[in-house]
């Protein structure tokens, strides 16, 4: 490893703003939010980014690094550096709060409109709910269940630029394993929900949060798990009823 | 018919036309390469096209695909780059009269040979 100093071009300002460049010394097992919180600590710390669990469990860390977005949590500087230099911006397809923080409140509330949220029929009077883990409903919603929220596959999808209405991957994944989720009561209107032009048929299945995923979900799979559902259900309906 | 109902009709519609489409496009190509052995002449073709109903209703198929898939498509494509444009529905629906005038009449004239 070299030791000469990284050159690190960071985002500052909101939407509008300029990449400003830090010298950050390299460490080994440096990762990209090191690299960030050495600059706030040491240089600059009118910095502004979000982080909390430093493991790769909260989602909160996600950054556009070199022109990727990634957690910069659990990326070594090292995987991704080009020569020297690093270039370190907010997240796409989001507002900018404030340098490399943006506000995910759309993001967010994209899963609600999604229906991406657990409504179960019993109450804590009843017996558990029995889940075969080997059922099918099980095995599909496993596949997608592991979503921290981070946003990397919302900020690398090309369908979010072009159609700001659409509910982008992490919320229709969400909503895919909800409709696998054989407690859930509120199908139908999930179903709903993900139709339409800002649904789940609006994906090109170009398969970029796929791939930028961090924790290896596929949403382009949910997704289409989703189309052939919602397509079925407006042809010959569901087994929850009618579209 | 809402709309998240409709969506999802067309895509069904463009999802069966798309494996209809695969076959006519393998068989079409099959077909071309078959044809062209010994050099391709109109002449040629009309003779093997002229009177075959099984030619014609193939193509016809083919047409028909077309008629469904592109348009859907292209919908779709316009939606995106211009959604405040108003111009996927018309122009979409331009280019599925076109595909099936334009198609079904090439048909046609190779069934007949060009003879009305």
């Amino acid at each position: 490893m070299s030791n000469a100093d990284l050159k690190v071009k960071v985002w500052r300002g909101a939407e509008q703003g300029e990449f400003v460049e830090y010298l950050v010394p390299r460490n080994p097992n440096q990762t990209v939010l090191d690299v960030v919180t050495y600059i706030q600590r040491k240089l600059d710390p009118t910095l502004s980014y979000r982080f909390a669990c430093r493991v790769g469990m909260c989602g909160s860390c996600a950054m556009t690094v070199n022109g990727v977005a990634r957690w910069t949590c659990r990326t070594h500087v090292s995987q991704i550096v080009k020569g020297d230099s690093l270039e370190i911006a907010p997240l796409n397809n989001l507002p900018v709060i404030k340098d490399l923080a943006t506000d995910m409140r759309e993001f967010f509330n994209k899963w609600k409109g999604a229906v991406g949220f657990f409504k179960g029929g019993q109450s804590r009077h009843d017996d558990f709910a029995k889940v075969e883990p080997q059922s099918e409903e099980r095995q599909l919603a496993n596949a997608g269940i592991e979503c921290i929220g981070c946003g990397v596959c919302y900020a690398s999808c090309e369908v979010v630029q072009a159609r700001p209405n659409y509910l982008g991957p992490a919320a229709l994944n969400r909503a895919w394993t909800l409709t696998n989720d054989i407690r859930d009561i509120q199908q139908l209107d999930r179903i709903r929900a993900v139709a339409g032009d800002a649904g789940c048929h609006a994906c090109h299945t170009q398969g970029s949060c796929t791939e930028r995923c961090p924790k290896g979900i596929e949403p382009t799979a949910s997704i289409a798990g989703l189309k052939r559902l919602v397509a079925r259900a407006a042809i010959r309906g569901s087994k929850w009823g009618k579209l | 018919m809402n709309t998240a109902v409709l969506q999802a009709k067309l895509w069904y519609a463009q999802r069966i036309s798309a494996m209809i489409l695969g076959i006519c496009v393998a068989v079409h190509l099959i077909i071309i390469f078959y044809a062209i052995r010994g050099g391709l002449t109109a002449q040629e073709i009309l003779g093997r096209t002229q009177g075959s109903v099984s030619f014609a209703l193939f193509y016809e198929i083919f047409v028909l695909a077309c008629f469904v898939h592109a348009p859907i498509g292209v919908a779709n494509i316009l939606q995106e780059i211009f959604p405040k444009g108003g111009l996927a529905l018309p122009l979409s629906l331009v280019l599925a009269i076109l595909i099936l005038l334009l198609g079904s009449a090439a048909v046609f004239g190779l069934f007949t040979g060009g003879a009305l």
